[in-house]
């Protein structure tokens, strides 16, 4: 039986051995490791992103067949030229932003990403996406181990969850990585004014001191508090940040938002992660409506990333970043009787940045069923990967962040999409 | 001048309910001769104790709702939420309410999907509403929960899978012949009973069909329509189903072909399949200990194999299977205390009815728990909120910090009022502060920190400024420590 993410934690705790050096010494690390200026961005679209509706074979007549009311006419997607096999593709007629950013050359994506057996669950999906090992999905996150092999003691603000859980991903060992979702909540309150405050912050972090290895949830949750109070102050330096471009106003973009600070105000963050939800369209999923349910997940994705597309340009710190997408798996190729989509198995991956070789990467499915069809599975139900997501973390570690993605992968996916 | 501890008591009514001020200990505790047993029988036959909790709300004495215009918790989802903290700060029947939040974990349903699609007063409805006070007789999610709370899994599972804002929620409304939704026959084996691992892609396309023509109807005209479970015939698949798991005594994997008047069993005869499955009763027993009694160790499996075998043999009754925990050896071990993680409902309430709540509304705690990472009636997927150490994410470790400052503040004056008999020196009113939160055993320096917090700043006088402030610092600075996150 595959292991859940309770399962995980239950069992996990003791695995944790946080170390913690005094808060000025750890500023003083971040400003030492922050000799690249290089950071990640992972957008995570959670529910299962129907990538049929996002990179769209406009030319396929089996797309038109099998996807009667959720299709989007040929003429409204927006033609970004086609695969190496020849198919015709177009985004999603609510992504202009990242159109532009794919003619800037600066937005790669990658078809048919996936892996072998693909999970149709959420949970084992998304632990599987996080942890990178398909075959046991549990314990730290792959970025959890690329932290863990950072020099010791790793500043736990060299990564930033903006949503109020820590992801998997982000899972380590050796580290707590802070979850923020805004800077400016980010703050100890107290009671009492003045120099009692002082007291108060200054005897909470004594009692959160206390890391008793035979009790170790209490010294899990106590190593939470520390962590906090170790990245208060730098916090508040972000919450401050005014950008350069307005950004609307939802989650993502707020997010992100917030990641700009955090990079402009150069507080040693080198990882972040940011997700926006909505994308388990089992019903009325609505791809061509105005207002329908997937157009507006498009509109906010693609709103958000141009807004932090234009503010990184303008601080200069768009060829410092890289952003890279996710979703837990594709979605089933015909519709349902609910205008909506099943959960399905290969989806797509984009990449973003200063330094990606923008462009469409692998080849899109064949979408007639058949028996003998390769790019299909589930009896031509679902999108057969062609590409191992595993292969674009290895680039992402090994040509970005500068890791070693055997080490980190526990294999080796070199030779995949050439993206960066 | 600190009032004798109750560590048992304490540990039962933080575990089967959301604990207990002073004033309510000692009425457990004077229940007869039986001390705990009283306690847990009193806890568990609630059935027995009057179901009056909601006709205090607005009394004096009573922590505090906010209404924005009249208080309608049928209709207005921050009134519903409003009203479920009260139940939990006040209600006779603590177990109830606290099984209540299990299962609204385990079928976890969000509001704002449910509003996405159906409005905002008609998802508070489905979501909150009691039939008594519905026009239509409505009986909401929450309601269904609460009446099943300690009742038949099997009754349960049926009920929810008929229930409005579940079909609404996973889709079954639109579950139709030519194209079957997977949406809720996948969370009904994945989620709800089974388990992942335990069947097969083809099962969640088959339990698709069976579910076809599950949908809602929406009778009645103008104000008194009202969505209700309608079995739509034409909309069943009627062709045979097969499984890989039994779905019969005899072991027959088929759902026999069947006319479609008669297509509702298929989705019955599911249900019994799933109820009754060999992985259903360990996962239930595996979740409920981890709720009652011990989340950090590795479980006792012996009590686990018990716990599921009282499941099958009583027809997948629940009470049977948490009166067998809470009536455990393994439920009294000392070692079993505080090896919980609070979850943020759990951490509020008892800090509410520990702290004091005279001038204090609900209302005040609605926007910490979103920051803290629990929204009543916003789950954040189908799976449920993700417990234990997830829930301590740095943001999260700081909203509860900052709620215990916030409690403090507010209950500032009658903090100094009720620490006043322990004035007299900083050891003292440590001690009274850590009896009041019924802390565990505090380790030294984490107490010394705490005295040298009362000593600073000046000289010690017990006068009622320096009681004000140093009440209130060490109620923030204990309610937002890591020993009182563990429950």
């Amino acid at each position: 039986m595959a292991v859940t993410r309770r399962q995980f934690v239950k069992g996990g705790v003791s695995a944790f051995t946080f170390t913690f050096a005094a808060p000025a010494f750890l500023s003083d690390l971040a400003m030492a490791q922050g000799q690249t200026r290089r950071n990640l961005v992972v957008l995570y679209l959670s529910g299962g992103n129907d990538a049929l509706s996002t990179l769209i074979p406009y030319q396929d007549p089996q797309y038109y067949a099998r996807r009667p009311t959720l299709a989007v006419p040929a003429a409204n997607v927006l033609q970004i030229g086609s695969d190496s096999a020849g198919h015709a593709l177009g985004l999603h007629p609510r992504l202009a932003g990242l159109r532009s950013i794919y003619n800037a050359g600066r937005l790669a994506i990658v078809q048919r990403t996936g892996y072998p057996n693909s999970s149709r669950s959420h949970f084992l999906g998304t632990d599987i996406w996080s942890t990178a090992d398909p075959g046991s999905p549990q314990g730290a996150g792959w970025l959890g181990r690329y932290l863990d092999m950072l020099p010791s003691p790793v500043d736990p603000l060299t990564a930033w969850s903006t949503v109020r859980e820590t992801p998997r991903t982000l899972m380590a060992r050796t580290v707590g990585v802070p979850s923020i979702p805004s800077a400016a909540g980010y703050a100890f309150a107290s009671p009492n004014g003045g120099s009692d405050a002082t007291a108060a912050r200054q005897t909470a972090t004594r009692i959160s001191s206390h890391l008793p290895a035979d009790q170790p949830h209490l010294a899990f949750v106590n190593a939470t508090t520390q962590a906090a109070f170790a990245t208060l102050d730098r916090v508040a330096q972000v919450a401050t940040y005014a950008p350069t471009v307005p950004y609307p106003n939802n989650g993502l973009a707020q997010a992100l938002r917030t990641v700009a600070g955090a990079m402009v105000r150069g507080i040693g963050t080198r990882v972040f992660w940011v997700q926006t939800g909505g994308f388990d369209t089992h019903a009325l999923q609505r791809t061509n409506l105005a207002n329908g349910a997937y157009a507006n997940l498009m509109g906010t994705l693609d709103g958000a990333l141009s807004a932090f597309y234009a503010d990184l340009l303008n601080h200069g710190l768009f060829n410092d970043t890289l952003v890279i997408q996710f979703s837990e798996f594709g979605r089933r190729i015909s519709e349902n009787g609910s205008e909506g989509t099943d959960h399905g198995a290969a989806g797509l991956m984009m990449a973003l940045g200063g330094g990606v070789r923008g462009g469409l990467y692998g080849t899109a499915a064949d979408l007639r069923a058949g028996a003998s069809n390769p790019t299909l599975e589930n009896n031509s139900g679902d999108v057969r990967h062609e590409t191992d997501f595993r292969a674009v973390y290895a680039s992402v570690i090994d040509r970005w962040l500068g890791g070693d993605s055997v080490a980190v992968l526990g294999g080796n996916f070199r030779g995949g999409p050439a993206i960066l | 001048m600190t009032r004798p501890r109750e560590p048992e008591l304490e540990h039962l009514l933080r575990r089967a309910g959301f604990g207990a001020g002073a004033d309510e200990i000692r009425a457990y505790a004077s229940l007869g001769l039986l001390g705990f047993t009283g306690a847990l029988s009193r806890l568990l036959n609630y059935a027995a104790v009057p179901d009056d909790v909601d006709s205090n709300i607005g009394r004096p004495g009573y922590v505090a709702v906010t209404a924005r215009g009249a208080f309608m918790p049928w209709l207005n989802i921050t009134d519903a939420r409003q009203r479920w903290l009260f139940r939990m700060v006040h209600s006779r029947r603590p177990l109830q309410e606290r099984m209540t939040l299990f299962w609204h974990n385990h079928f976890a349903t969000a509001y704002s999907k449910v509003a996405g699609e159906a409005g905002a007063e008609e998802a508070t409805r489905m979501l909150a509403a009691k039939p008594s006070e519905d026009a239509g007789g409505v009986q909401g999610q929450m309601e269904l929960l609460r009446e099943h709370a300690l009742g038949n899994f099997r009754t349960l599972l049926v009920a929810i899978a008929q229930d409005p804002a579940m079909l609404f929620w996973l889709d079954g409304r639109t579950n139709v012949r030519a194209r079957p939704q997977e949406n809720f026959a996948r969370e009904l084996m994945e989620l709800f009973t089974m388990g992942v691992g335990t069947f097969a892609e083809t099962d969640v396309y088959a339990g698709a069909r069976v579910f076809t023509g599950w949908n809602l109807s929406r009778p009645g005209t103008g104000a008194a329509r009202r969505y209700t479970f309608s079995y739509n015939a034409a909309q069943h698949d009627t062709a045979a189903k097969e499984f890989t798991f039994p779905i019969y005594p005899g072991g027959s994997r088929t759902i026999p072909a069947r006319a479609a008047s008669g297509g509702m069993q298929d989705g019955l005869d599911l249900i019994t399949a799933v109820a009754a499955h060999p992985a259903t009763g360990p996962r239930l027993a595996r979740k409920l200990y981890a709720f009652f009694i011990n989340e950090v160790d590795a479980p006792d499996e012996a009590l686990l194999r018990d716990v599921a075998a009282v499941y099958y043999a009583s027809g997948f009754e629940i009470e049977p299977m948490v009166r067998r925990l809470l009536l455990s050896a393994a439920f009294r071990d000392p070692a079993n205390y505080y090896r919980r993680y609070a979850w943020p409902v759990e951490f509020v309430v008892r800090a509410v009815k520990e702290v004091g709540w005279a001038g204090f509304s609900v209302n005040d705690a609605l926007t910490p728990l979103v920051n803290m990472g629990q929204q009543l009636f916003e789950p954040p997927d189908v799976n449920g909120w993700a417990l234990g150490p997830e829930w301590f994410s740095t943001g999260a470790m700081l909203a509860r910090m900052n709620f215990a400052a916030q409690l403090a503040t507010n209950q500032k004056f009658n903090l100094r009022d009720a620490f006043r008999p322990a004035a007299s020196d900083p050891d003292t009113l440590v001690a009274h502060a850590l009896d009041r939160l019924t802390a565990p055993a505090y380790p030294p320096q984490g107490h010394a920190a705490l005295v040298d917090y009362v000593h600073a700043g000046g000289a010690w006088t017990g006068s009622d400024a320096q009681l004000a402030a140093k009440a209130a610092g060490l109620v923030h600075l204990i309610v937002g420590s890591g020993g009182y996150q563990l429950v």
